[in-house]
C-alpha cells in the first residue's frame, strides 16, 4: 500500500507542472480554435528563458518561470498577430502546416542557438527532501506543485474575475457575439494565444527545477499534453488542470507495474481509451 | 436623426443580398422591419450592427458616419444589438452575460442596471447564478435583451425576440419594448408577428427580395392591402 500511495503522491506533485503546461494548449483551443502543435516549443524556450536566469542572474527556476511567462507572452501574442491571425478562417490544413511549420522553426532554431547540449540547474531544493509518516516528499517537486497551484489560482481569477476574462471567454463561446458588445475579438485572440504560450512557458522554467533543458524536449511533452486536453475535454480549462493531476498520477502509478521505459504507454492507453469511450473528454466542455 | 441610412448595399462574399436600402429612424422611435424569409431582414441588422463583411453606402449614427467603424466600435457609438437566436454565451451564468452587455462601459456601477433588468424580469434574479446555456428558450431571450439593455443603447436593434416564443412570453418581450421605448430608447425591431409588430411600432418598412417595397406609419401599413394580403391574412 505504502508504495502505491507514494507514487500517487509523486505523480499529484509533478501532475500540478503538466496541467500548467496543457493548460495552455486547453486555452489557445477553446478561445481561437486552433489546435497548436507548436505549443511544446513554448515549454522548451521557457525552460531555456529559466535556465539564463538561473545561470545568469542567480535567480531560482520558480523566478526564472516568471519571466519565461512574460516572454512567452510576448513571444506568443506577436506570433498571432503577424502569423496566426492569417489562418483562423482557413481550413484546418493551412492551420496544420502553420503550427507545424512554426514547430520546426523553433525547434531548430533552439538547436542553432543554444547548441545541443543539455542544460539543467542546481539548486538547495534538489537535496531536500520532508518525511511525511511512512512517505518522502522531494522539495523540488513540491515547490513545482506549490507554483502550478498558484498560477492556476491566478488563471482562474483572471478569466472569472476581470474584463478581460470575461471577453476571453465570451469570444470562446460566440465571437459575433461578443463583437456586437464592443469586445475586439482579434486583439483577444492575440492576448488568448500569449497567454496560452505564456502558461506553457511558465510550465517550462517548473520544469526545469528537476528537468534540464534541450532543444528537442517539446517533443517528449507533446503526447502527454494532448493526452491531459483531451482527458480534460479539449478547450477546457479546468478540465486540462484536472487532466494533469490525473496524468501525473497515471504516469506515477504506472511504474510501479510497467519498467520505467513504458512509462509513456499507459498515456498512450488512456489517450486511446478517451478518445474512443468519451471523446468530448472525461469533464466534457462544461467548465470552459 | 437617430440612424440614416443612405443607399446601403451589402451581402456575403459576391452575392448582394439587401440593396440601395434607405432608411430612418428618429430619436425614441419604435421602427419595424416586415418582410417574409430570406427578405433580407438579418441582414439588414447585421449592416447596421457592422457585422457584415462586405458593404457599400453610408450608414450615419447621430450624424456620424459609422460606416468605416469595426463592428466592436458601434456599440460605444449606442447601438446595442438583440440578434436573431439570441446569441447569448451558454457557459456564462445569466449574471456574466448581463455583464458582458456593459463590456464597452466597464464601470464598476452595475449594480442598478442589474437591479433593473431583474425588476423587469425578476425570473431571471431567481436563475442568476445558473448558466445560460441551460435557461429555457425564453428565458435565454430574456438574457439577450437585458444583455443589450445593459450596454445603454440609444438605439436597440431587435431581430426576431418573440421568434419560437409561447404566446404568453410575446406579450412579456412587447411590454419590454414598450417599457424601453418609455425611456426614450429607440427600436429597430424585425419582427415575423407582423400584427403585434405593428401594434408596438409607430413607423415600418416592407421588405423584399432585399430592397424597400413599402414604408409608411403603422397604420397605413396596417390597413394596406399588400401587407394585409401577405402578412396578415385577411
Ligand atoms: N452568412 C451567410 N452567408 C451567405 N448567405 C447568407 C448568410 N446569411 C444569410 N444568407 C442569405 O441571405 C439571404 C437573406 O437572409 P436573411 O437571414 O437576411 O433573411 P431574413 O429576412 O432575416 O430571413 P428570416 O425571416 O428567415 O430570418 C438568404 O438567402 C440567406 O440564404
Ligand atoms: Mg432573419
Amino acid at each position: 500500500m505504502t508504495p502505491l500511495v507514494q507514487a500517487i503522491l509523486d505523480g499529484l506533485l509533478v501532475g500540478g507542472v503538466y496541467g500548467v503546461v496543457a493548460v495552455g494548449l486547453s486555452l489557445v483551443f477553446g478561445v481561437l480554435g486552433i489546435v497548436n502543435f507548436a505549443q511544446a516549443e513554448f515549454l522548451m524556450l521557457g525552460m531555456y528563458v529559466a535556465w539564463f536566469a538561473w545561470s545568469f542572474l542567480g535567480l531560482d527556476p520558480m523566478l526564472g518561470a516568471v519571466l519565461a511567462l512574460a516572454a512567452g507572452f510576448m513571444l506568443g501574442y506577436v506570433i498571432q498577430r503577424l502569423l496566426v491571425q492569417r489562418v483562423m478562417s482557413s481550413d484546418h490544413v493551412a492551420q496544420i502546416f502553420l503550427t507545424v511549420g512554426l514547430l520546426a522553426v523553433m525547434e531548430n532554431g533552439a538547436l542553432m542557438i543554444f547548441g545541443p547540449d543539455f542544460r539543467s540547474v542546481q539548486t538547495d531544493a534538489q537535496m531536500i527532501s520532508y518525511r511525511l509518516g511512512p512517505f518522502f516528499i522531494s522539495a523540488v517537486y513540491l515547490k513545482a506543485f506549490v507554483a502550478a497551484v498558484a498560477i492556476s489560482v491566478a488563471l482562474w481569477a483572471l478569466l472569472n474575475r476581470t474584463w478581460l476574462g470575461r471577453a476571453i471567454r465570451a469570444t470562446a463561446q460566440d465571437a459575433p457575439a461578443a463583437q456586437l458588445f464592443g469586445i475586439n475579438t482579434r486583439w483577444i485572440y492575440g492576448i488568448a494565444f500569449g497567454l496560452g504560450a505564456a502558461l506553457t512557458a511558465f510550465g517550462g522554467g517548473i520544469v526545469l527545477s528537476f528537468a534540464p533543458a534541450y532543444p528537442t524536449i517539446g517533443a517528449n511533452y507533446v503526447v502527454l499534453m494532448f493526452t491531459v486536453v483531451v482527458l480534460g475535454g479539449l478547450g477546457s480549462v479546468m478540465g486540462a488542470l484536472l487532466g494533469g493531476l490525473l496524468v501525473g498520477i497515471v504516469q506515477s502509478a504506472s511504474t510501479l507495474v510497467l519498467p520505467i521505459q513504458l512509462q509513456n504507454l499507459a498515456l498512450f492507453v488512456i489517450f486511446i481509451a478517451v478518445l474512443a469511450l468519451r471523446p468530448e473528454g472525461l469533464l466534457g466542455k462544461a467548465a470552459k | 436623426m437617430m440612424i440614416e441610412l443612405e443607399n446601403v448595399t451589402g451581402g456575403y462574399g459576391h452575392r448582394t443580398i439587401i440593396e440601395g436600402i434607405d432608411l430612418l429612424v428618429a430619436e425614441g422611435e419604435t421602427v419595424a422591419i416586415l418582410g417574409v424569409n430570406t427578405a433580407g431582414k438579418t441582414t439588414l441588422i447585421r449592416a447596421i450592427s457592422g457585422a457584415l463583411p462586405h458593404q457599400k453606402g453610408h450608414i450615419r449614427f447621430e450624424g456620424r458616419d459609422i460606416s468605416d467603424d469595426p463592428p466592436h466600435a458601434r456599440v460605444s457609438s449606442g447601438l446595442a444589438c438583440v440578434p436573431e437566436g439570441r446569441h447569448i454565451f451558454p457557459q456564462m451564468s445569466v449574471v456574466e452575460n448581463l455583464m458582458v452587455g456593459a463590456y464597452h462601459r466597464r464601470s464598476s456601477a452595475l449594480d442598478e442596471d442589474l437591479e433593473a433588468a431583474f425588476t423587469l424580469f425578476p425570473r431571471l434574479k431567481e436563475r442568476r447564478r445558473q448558466m445560460a446555456g441551460t435557461l429555457s428558450g425564453g428565458e435565454q431571450q430574456m438574457v439577450s435583451f437585458c444583455r443589450a439593455m445593459m450596454a445603454r443603447p440609444k438605439l436597440l436593434l431587435m431581430d426576431e425576440p418573440s421568434h419560437g416564443l409561447a404566446p404568453m412570453m410575446v406579450e412579456e418581450v412587447h411590454s419590454a419594448i414598450n417599457d424601453v421605448n418609455s425611456r426614450g430608447i429607440a427600436v429597430l425591431l424585425v419582427e415575423q408577428n407582423v400584427s403585434s409588430a405593428l401594434r408596438v411600432a409607430s413607423r415600418g418598412y416592407v421588405l423584399d427580395h432585399g430592397r424597400i417595397t413599402l414604408e409608411g406609419t403603422a397604420g397605413e401599413l396596417a390597413d394596406d392591402p399588400f401587407v394585409k394580403k401577405t402578412y396578415l391574412g385577411i
